[in-house]
């Protein structure tokens, strides 16, 4: 009897399940709220504020998916993930995507079954050291000690770096950013070295920032993506052609400002494809026509994302670099809107 | 024989000497100092080494930690205000503005800030419910009742929703209780006690959903709902250490019991279940928790994340509080239970009259110890990525106003925790001390 009765539960909640499978898309408009992975604070790209609302770089890109999909770009469930625990969030659907300053990588593209929807951000990793050690390139800086967190690809690529350029140094193993600026501060380390972005969102909180110099050197790739779960491709595209509309909104000229008067139509044919004015694109995606719209106006295109969030007039001060449109001699580039 | 005697005598005095005061050395503030501090030139020598020591470092802290900063709203701030106050060199000393700003975050989470008066209404009415089992000889008795309703109370007042649901729960054990009744009646013991069982789990499995939606349906009566998503900061230790300690407890008496018991299945049982928990570690549960049944269960099923983890540092306790309370059955002597026999007192009478009360009062130390334990391991929650005030101390210093700041968030949050932590330590010695009755 008992036993039947839970075995019933059981069935009723993976008939349920099976049900709710059928399409990401259709369980978010369901809930009426994005459930979107982000990071439990990375300076720059999430973080919460005073009144617990979340902002930064990765949390645009999950509020303009709400906002191109459910119409609101205040309906996200932010759900703070882990380094250990994002993988397995997305993977058992606890998320619908993940936008956590993750590295796109063969094996988890592959292995992991996700599929990454298009880099947000190429980072890279980097080098800091104080202006007092006289060091203006990496190539300078056989047998120094280094700050590198455990058990990170940083580490990895470190090693790399210094045996390809035939240098030696010591390893000064740290296990989290905040304890690397303790220590980088202290002195236990000639060198820290780290993401890129991190580099400059660390130095910007050092009281004396100016005695402190990145060095040009980027030794590694990191494209930082969203991702979703493999086997939607239907969600997938939804997500991929979001982040493609900001990108290519700003390669347009379309922010939040101009926003309304340009999709009263405009001569661009280009954009008012964007903007749903002509064509049927918002159509064959599932949404209605105004959905890049709505994307675009929820924190505005991929450059004042940028500049709002890490850009140089913010305390992160990065610099668009890789992350500038092709036109600019930059790696973004959407596949056009036809 | 006398004559030799009063030949040796040369003076014999005939009046009392009049009372002189103490010497200066043993009297007073000196007196105390000369016996407690410097009674040998070894404890001299050591007494003025930890003056210096404790010197030294309150002269590092304390006037780092009165800093002029509370007003401020980011650290670049915070260091201009110092600055500021120490003439234009930079100055040194705490930020705190960062506390003022996010002292609601690191209480409360991402509860939503008009309904922070559940969490604490809850909180309170704790206080309430636990006074009858903390102070039971200086409140009335009659209090007893609120406590055995207050577990309903509690995460009604914490996640909200339709008053039906708590007080369908609350039936459930009613129906439970009404089929045991009418079973006992026609059959023995232990097939009533089934009877209760099933009939309890059906109402709560199957039929109470029904009635909830019902009921809901026709007579609203309900709080605002809060996700389980918004918990977060002191509330969620707070609610993950109370509800771990208060099941802990009675599921640990039976462990020990059970560990003890002569019926071979019980015991084998229980001696699996306590040492497979107890050599686990509580981080690799809280992954099961939140990651491995993730995968087990079928996608979508929505099973609350903060009920995993409340399950998981409650079995974890509970493993450890067994093995505590069998520390302290075993320490009774072996004539207080053929006492309990010899008076013809069954196994529970025994238990409930003359065991526990005995072996509950020997382990009060380690039981607080356990307490303790489980409230400060509640902050490994952190690590799964729920918003603990460790897990939001990341977040908070990943605003780009406050990043860099370390020692304010640990330091305010170090402090709360002692203040929680002994607060229970010093109960548990009141408690000593009203219970010190015989058997010393």
């Amino acid at each position: 009897m008992r036993k039947s009765v839970f075995l019933g539960a059981l069935t009723v909640a993976g008939l349920a399940a099976a049900a709710a499978a059928a399409g990401t898309v259709d369980d978010v408009k369901a809930r009426g709220k994005l459930n979107c992975g982000v990071a439990t604070g990375v300076p720059g790209f999430a973080a919460p504020d005073a009144n617990g609302e979340w902002e930064g770089f990765d949390v645009a890109v999950c509020r303009a998916v709400a906002a191109a999909v459910l119409g609101d770009p205040k309906a996200v469930e932010f759900v703070p993930t882990t380094g250990k625990t994002r993988f397995t969030a997305l993977a058992s659907g606890e998320i619908d995507m993940l936008a956590r300053n993750t590295t796109w990588t063969f094996s988890r593209d592959v292995d992991l079954k996700f599929e990454f929807v298009g880099v947000n951000y190429y980072d890279g990793q980097g080098f800091m050291v104080p202006k007092a050690l006289g060091v203006s390139s990496a190539k300078e800086l056989d047998g120094a000690t280094v700050c590198i967190q455990t058990g990170t690809t940083t580490e990895l690529n470190l090693a790399d770096f210094f045996r390809v350029n035939n240098m030696s140094y010591e390893p000064v193993p740290i296990e989290t950013n905040a304890e690397a600026q303790q220590q980088y501060l202290a002195g236990a380390c000639d060198v820290y070295t780290t993401d890129a972005s991190g580099l400059a969102a660390t130095r910007a909180t050092f009281e004396n920032s100016a005695d402190h110099i990145l060095l040009p050197e980027i030794i590694s790739k990191e494209p930082l993506a969203p991702l979703v779960r493999h086997g939607d491709s239907e969600w997938g595209d939804i997500v991929r052609w979001t982040l493609n509309a900001l990108i290519a909104a700003e390669e347009y000229g379309v922010t939040s400002t101009n926003i309304g008067e340009l999709s009263a139509g405009t001569d661009n044919p280009e954009i008012n494809r964007l903007l749903g004015t002509e064509g049927k694109l918002g159509e064959m995606l599932g949404l209605d026509a105004d959905w890049a719209k709505r994307a675009i106006m929820a924190g505005g295109n991929y450059g004042e994302i940028f500049a709002k969030n890490i850009g140089e007039s913010t305390p992160i001060g990065l610099a668009r670099g890789l992350n500038a449109q092709w036109k600019d001699g930059g790696l973004l580039y959407s596949p056009p809107f036809r | 024989m006398s004559g030799t005697h009063a030949h040796t005598v040369g003076f014999t005095r005939d009046t009392m000497i009049p009372q002189a005061d103490p010497p200066m050395t043993s009297v007073g503030a000196i007196g105390w100092a000369h016996k407690n501090l410097f009674s040998t030139w070894f404890n001299a020598i050591v007494t003025v080494a930890s003056l210096a020591l404790i010197f030294y470092v309150l002269a590092m802290i304390v006037p780092w930690a009165i800093s002029p900063t509370w007003e401020s709203s980011s650290l670049s701030e915070c260091r201009d205000i110092l600055a500021a106050a120490n003439g234009g060199e930079s100055g040194h000393g705490a930020c705190w503005g960062v506390i003022r700003e996010r002292w609601v975050q690191l209480m409360f989470g991402f509860y939503p800030s008009h309904l922070h008066w559940r969490p604490v209404a809850a909180f309170i009415l704790l206080g309430v419910a636990l006074a009858p089992v903390l102070f039971s000889d200086k409140v009335p008795a009659k209090l007893l009742y609120f406590t055995l309703a207050y577990p309903f109370i509690f995460p009604w007042l914490l996640w909200g929703g339709t008053i039906w649901a708590p007080l369908s729960v609350a039936a459930g054990f009613g129906v439970g209780y009404l089929a045991y009744r009418i079973v006992s009646a026609v059959a023995g013991d232990l097939l009533s006690v089934l009877a209760g069982v099933v009939a309890a789990l059906v109402w709560w499995l199957v039929l109470s959903g029904y009635v909830v939606d019902a009921l809901a349906g026709l007579i609203p009566i309900g709080l605002e709902p809060v996700q389980s998503r918004d918990f977060g900061g002191f509330m969620l230790s707070i609610t993950i250490g109370v509800v771990a300690i208060a099941a802990s407890l009675p599921l640990g008496v039976l462990l020990a019991l059970g560990r003890r018991s002569d019926l071979l299945i019980v015991r084998y049982l229980s001696v699996g279940f306590i040492e497979f928990i107890r050599g686990v570690p509580l981080i690799t549960l809280l992954f099961v928790a939140s990651t491995l049944l993730n995968i087990f269960m079928p996608p979508g099923t929505d099973f609350d994340i903060i009920l995993r983890v409340l399950i998981m540092v409650t079995l974890f306790a509970t493993a450890y509080m067994a093995e505590v309370i069998r520390g302290g059955l075993a320490a009774l002597p072996k004539g207080q239970y053929e006492g309990a026999d010899s008076l013809g007192l069954n196994y529970w009478q025994a238990q409930r009259l003359i065991i526990m009360p005995q072996a509950l009062k020997i382990s009060i130390p380690g039981i607080v110890s356990t307490f303790i334990g489980v409230f400060k391991d509640t902050t490994l929650v952190s690590i799964i990525g729920l918003m603990d005030p460790l897990g939001l101390t990341n977040g908070i210093r990943a605003d780009t106003n406050w990043n860099g700041i370390v020692w304010e968030l640990y330091g305010f949050i170090a402090l709360v925790f002692f203040v929680f932590c002994f607060s229970m330590s010093r109960y548990s010695m009141y408690l000593e001390r009203r219970l010190h009755t015989g058997r010393k």
